[in-house]
């Protein structure tokens, strides 16, 4: 693959960045907004002498994966939100075994079925999780179709290196839409997983790769494992994006797709005198707080702009920790708020300190 | 000619293995294991046992290794 | 003298296994090692295991394992096979991860045809939980959730599983088969080895139904039990290689 650019899908991008960074299995179940995935790679999966099957279900397709990377190999699976919310026991198990998990999220609206119109509902769900148990999952959240590139190589990447489930939360205008993007060369080194892949127990001790520890000591310590192992994840991977920070008054704070219109809304409200930054982060999870803590404590307000009733809002309000005001400007599913609605959204909230929902 | 070794450690005492000796050569013992089961005994004074393991293959645990 | 029966080489050195006193999952698992070693495949073997009394197989036989959650253990196994076609895979299951909760999973994984071995155990309970009701609970039988018998009207009726496998055109060889007596215990491990050996030869997907006896859940002795498994079970539940290509 080379820099040049090309116009592209979403969707299209990921599935072959999937296919760039040496994903040997995919494992899916139709769903809109993101069947292209899967459309695409069926058909590249065999050309490369690679392996697809189209699952039976959410549940099967999730654990195929989980059984595919235990072997060792990187290997995928991508769905939308309800259907996601299928694979949540299995993330739960992955998280447990530490099995290194790829799951792209194309979001649409929820709860239950819901329809196919963009949202960003499943932050929650991503972030904290709808498995049992004390588990993190890594949680990158692409803005534009390049970065849908760019963050499923890290996907996988981190998913080897630190052998955590890695979820890739898109949306359905990510997933739809054409961009240019570039795809290079696959930028990480392959991760060693010959310590702990199963491959036969040839020449050495056989392996077991279980959450079952009828063994009070031992599961303690295993969960103790996986929160310090989370420690160094966040040490090492939280990352974020700032405009105009330094002199900001007011923080923009969006994620996936949002960025775009806070970026547009944040020139629009400088060009009315009002000092405005953005923030964005790029890992969900594990989620900046240390750096809006940061932000809070220099006096900087927030205004967190999301298509959902204020998931992210409370993530960046604990990190506030009441230092300053922290409001939110949200729809919970629909067409994407406006620059408009938003720039309206931030003088209303500046004035009245008063959370801001869009009208319909 | 034949013989068994029972191993007591093994053995749960389900007595599947006194059902299955078709000479009856396994018996229910006095003595109890340690969790209070009449444990099994080999009883082979006149040397009757072939080997044939019908015992060891219905064994549940592997408590029975046989000699031939 | 000569050794002429002891533990398979493919099992752990030192274990003593957890299922109750008379309980057949000991032989199964026994035979299935004793097929590993016949075909000295032990090195190349991946299993997914499943979630009951049958979780516990990697504590017992020497190889490598990866879990699945209840129901998953075909499709993580599916997983496996397709990331390493050329390693050994099999699944050991209940009859509820495999046919209840399992269903489409096993189902699905006969259909495509996969080159996986899988075992499952009947024996008509939920066991690990103390004996509730499952997929292949005999008609009138009592378990702590049909207390006064399984009935049409409010429980339905069991699967027959190795019938339904049989039906599915990517199975090679579906049987069922018993551990009640010595001689079935013999047939047992014959169809043990052939589930393997068409995944060897790339025939398809390779499966055989255990029934076994759960003396515990059935409140019965362990001879008593298997009675019941010649009596009630074989009737609805015959034995036999249903398919095999």
């Amino acid at each position: 693959m080379s820099d040049e650019k090309v116009l592209i899908k979403g969707n299209y991008a990921i599935a072959q960045a999937a296919v760039n960074a040496g994903c040997q299995c995919y494992f899916g179940y139709p769903i809109t907004p993101q069947t292209e995935i899967g459309e695409y790679l069926s058909g590249k999966m065999q050309e490369l002498d690679r392996a697809y099957v189209c699952a039976e279900s959410e549940l099967g397709a999730i654990n195929m994966v989980m059984g595919a990377v235990s072997t060792g190999v990187k290997a995928m699976t991508s769905s939308s939100s309800c259907a996601v919310a299928l694979m949540q026991e299995a993330l739960s198990y992955a998280a447990s075994d530490e099995l290194p998990v790829v799951l792209v999220n194309v979001m649409r609206t929820g709860p239950g079925l819901g329809y196919i119109y963009p949202a960003q509902g499943d932050y929650n769900q991503a972030v904290y999780g709808g498995g049992n148990g004390d588990y993190k999952i890594i949680v990158l959240a692409p803005s534009t179709v390049q970065e849908c590139v760019d963050l499923t190589y890290r996907a996988f990447y981190l998913a080897q290196k630190y052998r955590n489930p890695v979820i890739l939360l898109a949306d359905g205008l990510l997933g739809q839409m054409m961009e240019p993007a570039s795809f290079g060369e696959y930028p990480y080194p392959e991760v060693d997983v010959s310590g702990w892949a199963l491959t036969g127990a040839k020449g050495r001790e056989a392996r077991k790769i279980y959450s079952v520890a009828p063994d009070e000591k031992k599961q303690i310590q295993h969960i103790y494992d996986l929160h310090k192992k989370f420690e160094v994840i966040t040490e090492n991977e939280t990352t974020y994006e700032e405009f105009n920070i330094d002199d900001a008054q007011i923080v923009l704070t969006a994620f996936g797709s949002m960025t775009r219109n806070i970026k547009a809304a944040m020139n629009v409200l400088r060009g009315k005198g009002i000092k405005a930054g953005c923030f964005r982060p790029v890992t969900l999870s594990p989620f900046p707080h240390k750096r809006i803590s940061e932000l809070a404590a220099a006096g900087k307000d927030f205004a967190v702009v999301e298509m959902n009733m204020g998931q992210m809002f409370k993530d960046v309000k604990y990190a506030v920790d009441g230092k300053s005001n922290v409001d939110l400007i949200n729809r919970p599913c629909g067409e994407w708020l406006s620059v408009e609605e938003i720039v309206a959204g931030v003088e209303g909230v500046m004035q009245g300190g008063k959370t801001y929902a869009a009208s319909i | 000619m034949g013989k068994i070794v029972i191993d007591n450690n093994r053995c749960k005492s389900c007595y599947i293995c006194t059902m299955t000796c078709p000479k009856g050569l396994i018996k229910k013992s006095d003595k109890t294991n340690r969790l209070g089961d009449y444990m099994v005994e080999f009883d082979d004074k006149n040397s009757e046992c072939i080997g044939c393991a019908m015992c060891a293959k219905r064994c549940p645990d592997m408590a029975i290794e046989v000699y031939r | 003298m000569q050794q002429v029966f002891s533990k398979p080489k493919s099992m752990k050195k030192d274990f003593r296994y957890t299922f109750c006193p008379g309980c057949d999952h000991g032989i199964a698992i026994r035979l299935i090692g004793e097929v590993i070693d016949e075909l000295g495949v032990r090195e190349e073997i991946i299993s997914s295991t499943s979630v009951g009394c049958s979780v516990f197989l990697y504590d017992f036989l020497d190889i490598d394992a990866v879990e699945a959650p209840h129901g998953r253990a075909l499709a993580s196994a599916t997983g496996v096979k397709r990331a390493r076609p050329d390693k050994v895979v099999f699944t050991y299951s209940g009859d509820g991860d495999f046919a209840s909760i399992g269903l489409a999973e096993s189902m699905h994984t006969a259909l495509r045809g996969e080159k996986i071995t899988a075992f499952c155990i009947n024996n008509t309970t939920y066991g690990m939980t103390g004996g509730q009701l499952g997929p292949t609970t005999l008609m009138g039988q009592k378990t702590t959730t049909s207390p006064t018998g399984r009935n049409q009207d409010y429980y339905g009726y069991p699967i027959k599983i190795a019938e339904h496998i049989a039906l599915c055109d990517g199975t090679a060889f579906s049987a069922r088969v018993s551990l009640d007596t010595v001689a079935n215990i013999n047939k047992a491990k014959q169809a043990i080895k052939k589930a393997f050996q068409v995944q060897l030869e790339g025939k398809g997907f390779g499966f055989v139904e255990i029934l076994s006896s759960c003396p515990t859940n059935w409140h019965m002795t362990p001879e008593e039990a298997h009675e019941r498994v010649r009596n009630e079970m074989m009737p609805v539940f015959p034995l036999g290689v249903f398919k095999e290509i």
